[in-house]
């Protein structure tokens, strides 16, 4: 029984890894570029849903929102002033430019909140579920159900919509999209919108059942990549299927082998996928 | 600039003479260990191109075989040097091996996901201090144990590893060797469809920055007789690497010295300023200097200065 709680605990929580890896992955198919920055979008995600709770006593769907909305803000903001500017560059620069900004965000929230560890106060959301004996609170099931909905609703955008068809046509080719007259330069700032968005609500969400500190973004970063490599690079269902999988493997690490080693497990198994599998489960080589 | 070479040469052998008193040599010595392993980095970050973000795992390993060495069987630290390396060297062969097939971001990926992989487990191995780290001999029990209460000699140590570092930097810089990695920076492809052995070249470059990245490790660890994982595999230690590089011109020889020359000074500045609560204020300006080099001269100053020089002696030449 302890075991089936395990498994539940870890899709839950799965599901977020999914929502937030999906937003890289979806830039990573939209250009072939890298987010060292993303962990520390998730982060500032819960650190928004912090403020709205502390200052305005804004529930989850307030929060929630206000998160996503920061985020998307923050994202297009970064494409227009730096990745625009910097992705047909030398590769250093395209490393090194979100890699900068991970570390300025990183410790600017140490900065501002200090290192300690903070929890969201006592949201409307409360209880447990208990469904044939096992334990669900009710913060982590609602959030872990909203995540996979919205995974599923963005994917849902990327290939149901007009919105979505022209986002893929420039990731297809730039040129032949602006040709069809798309203007590449406002879809890719859209991508960011939605991915920094989306591991802004992932982390709002995160943010009612688990405490953090502003260090849990190179984590949350790391977690992403390695969703990400096993999904396949810009596969949004991908992502889905190896958050949830990721939350499983590491929730089954630290019940069989302690805490400390749920991390461990996962950075080996990228370093074994890199060896093995590099193109991952649904991606093409 | 015929004389530059002597002149920089002379200014670091000198320098402990122009400026005295343990303050300077500490910030001498903390300029040499910056600017070698800087330089290490810049192998194959700045000439190869392959940008690593963790190179703290080399560092971290070179500087704890040392004083695990001497904690385990009590051997001077300078014997686990060797070990450092030879670890490390594998490491490399481990990271470069699967992602240099691959497009560059897995390389970067996969740096920083090793190096941190590392500093949790360590934190975690009792055999090796876990948490707590590891401590060297406290009195040295001879001169092998290199253990100096001036900072004088570590100085005059570092210094001659940062000569031969450079030296075969710029050995590496004039050979065929050195033409394939500028080639592969350039355009991997075209390199490829010219015979470059892309695969190879990047492997070496790796395992060469690895050696002096551990070799720099080491030096740390025998110097302050003390590492923890923080110290040795913290992501600020790759940051501190990937800045000083970049700064001073990722790919260009004396680049990680300027870089140093400016960095080095400006940490101290500000941890004197800003007393125990700098240090967090400095990873907010490093973070932002990156960010900034980034957007408008990933060349660092070593590119400014090659755009910058030729206006001026024009603007002497005018008047």
């Amino acid at each position: 029984m302890l075991l089936a709680q395990v498994i539940v605990g870890g899709l839950l929580l799965g599901a977020i890894y999914a929502l937030f890896s999906s937003g890289l992955t979806l830039i990573w198919g939209m250009m072939n570029f890298i987010n060292f920055a993303h962990g520390e979008f998730v982060m500032l995600g819960m650190y928004v849903a912090l403020l709205v709770v502390v200052w305005l006593g804004g529930g989850p769907a307030a929060f929630g929102f206000a998160a996503a909305f920061a985020l998307f803000v923050l994202g297009v903001v970064v494409y227009l002033s730096l990745i625009r500017h910097v992705m047909r560059g030398p590769m250093l620069a395209q490393i090194l430019s979100t890699f900068g900004l991970a570390l300025l965000l990183r410790y600017t929230a140490f900065w501002i909140f200090s290192a300690n560890f903070v929890s969201l106060p006592q949201v409307s959301l409360s209880g447990t579920l208990n469904v044939a004996g096992i334990l669900m609170p009710v913060p982590q099931l609602v959030a872990g159900v909203a995540a996979i909905a919205l995974t599923f609703a963005l994917h849902l955008l990327l290939t149901r919509t007009t919105v979505g068809s022209q986002l893929l046509a420039v990731a297809e080719d730039r040129n032949a999209a602006m040709l069809m007259g798309i203007r590449p330069d406002r879809m890719q700032a859209l991508a960011w919108g939605l991915a920094a968005g989306s591991a802004g609500i992932a982390g709002a969400l995160m943010a009612m059942s688990y405490p953090w500190s502003p260090s849990v973004g190179e984590t949350f970063g790391l977690t992403a990549f390695v969703v990400v490599t096993l999904g396949g690079f810009g596969s949004v269902p991908g992502a889905m299927y190896a958050g949830l999988i990721i939350g499983l493997i590491q929730a089954l690490s630290a019940y069989w082998f302690g805490p400390i080693y749920k991390d461990i497990v996962v950075y080996a198994l990228f370093v074994a996928l890199l060896w093995l599998r590099p193109q991952g489960l649904m991606g093409k080589a | 600039m015929k004389w530059g070479l002597p002149a920089l040469a002379a200014l670091l052998l000198f320098y402990p003479f122009i400026l005295t008193g343990p303050f300077y040599w500490d910030i001498g010595v903390a300029f040499l260990l910056a600017a070698i392993s800087a330089s290490a980095w810049n192998i194959v970050g700045g000439y190869a191109g392959q940008v690593s973000v963790g190179h703290s795992m080399f560092f971290g390993v070179g500087a704890y075989t040392p004083l695990l060495f001497y904690h385990l069987w009590g051997l001077p630290p300078v014997a686990g040097v060797p070990a450092g390396i030879l670890v490390s060297l594998g490491l490399a062969l481990v990271v470069g091996m699967p992602t240099f097939r691959l497009q560059g971001h897995y390389f970067s990926m996969a740096t920083i996901a090793v190096a941190e992989l590392i500093r949790i487990f360590v934190g975690t191995w009792d055999l090796v201090g876990a948490a707590i780290g590891l401590q060297g001999p406290a009195v040295g029990r001879g001169w092998w144990d290199l253990t100096f209460r001036s900072e004088l000699p570590y100085y005059y140590i570092f210094l001659a590893v940062l000569a031969v570092v450079l030296y075969t930097t710029f050995e590496v810089e004039r050979s065929r060797f050195g033409y394939y990695l500028r080639a592969i920076k350039a355009g991997e492809r075209a390199a490829r469809s010219l015979g470059v052995p892309v695969r190879e070249t990047k492997l070496k470059a790796l395992m060469l920055s690895a050696l002096f990245t551990s070799l720099a490790g080491s030096l740390y660890s025998i110097k302050t007789g003390f590492i923890d994982p923080e110290s040795g595999f913290g992501i600020l230690v790759s940051v501190q690497m990937v800045i000083v590089a970049a700064l001073g011109g990722a790919g260009a020889l004396f680049g990680p010295l300027v870089g140093a020359l400016i960095l080095v000074p400006l940490q101290t500045a500000t941890n004197t300023w800003f007393g125990g609560g700098g240090s967090g204020l400095t990873y907010i300006l490093y973070g932002g200097i990156i960010v900034l080099l980034a957007r408008f001269e990933p060349g660092g100053m070593h590119e400014w200065w090659q755009r910058v020089a030729p206006l001026l002696a024009r603007r002497k030449h005018a008047a």
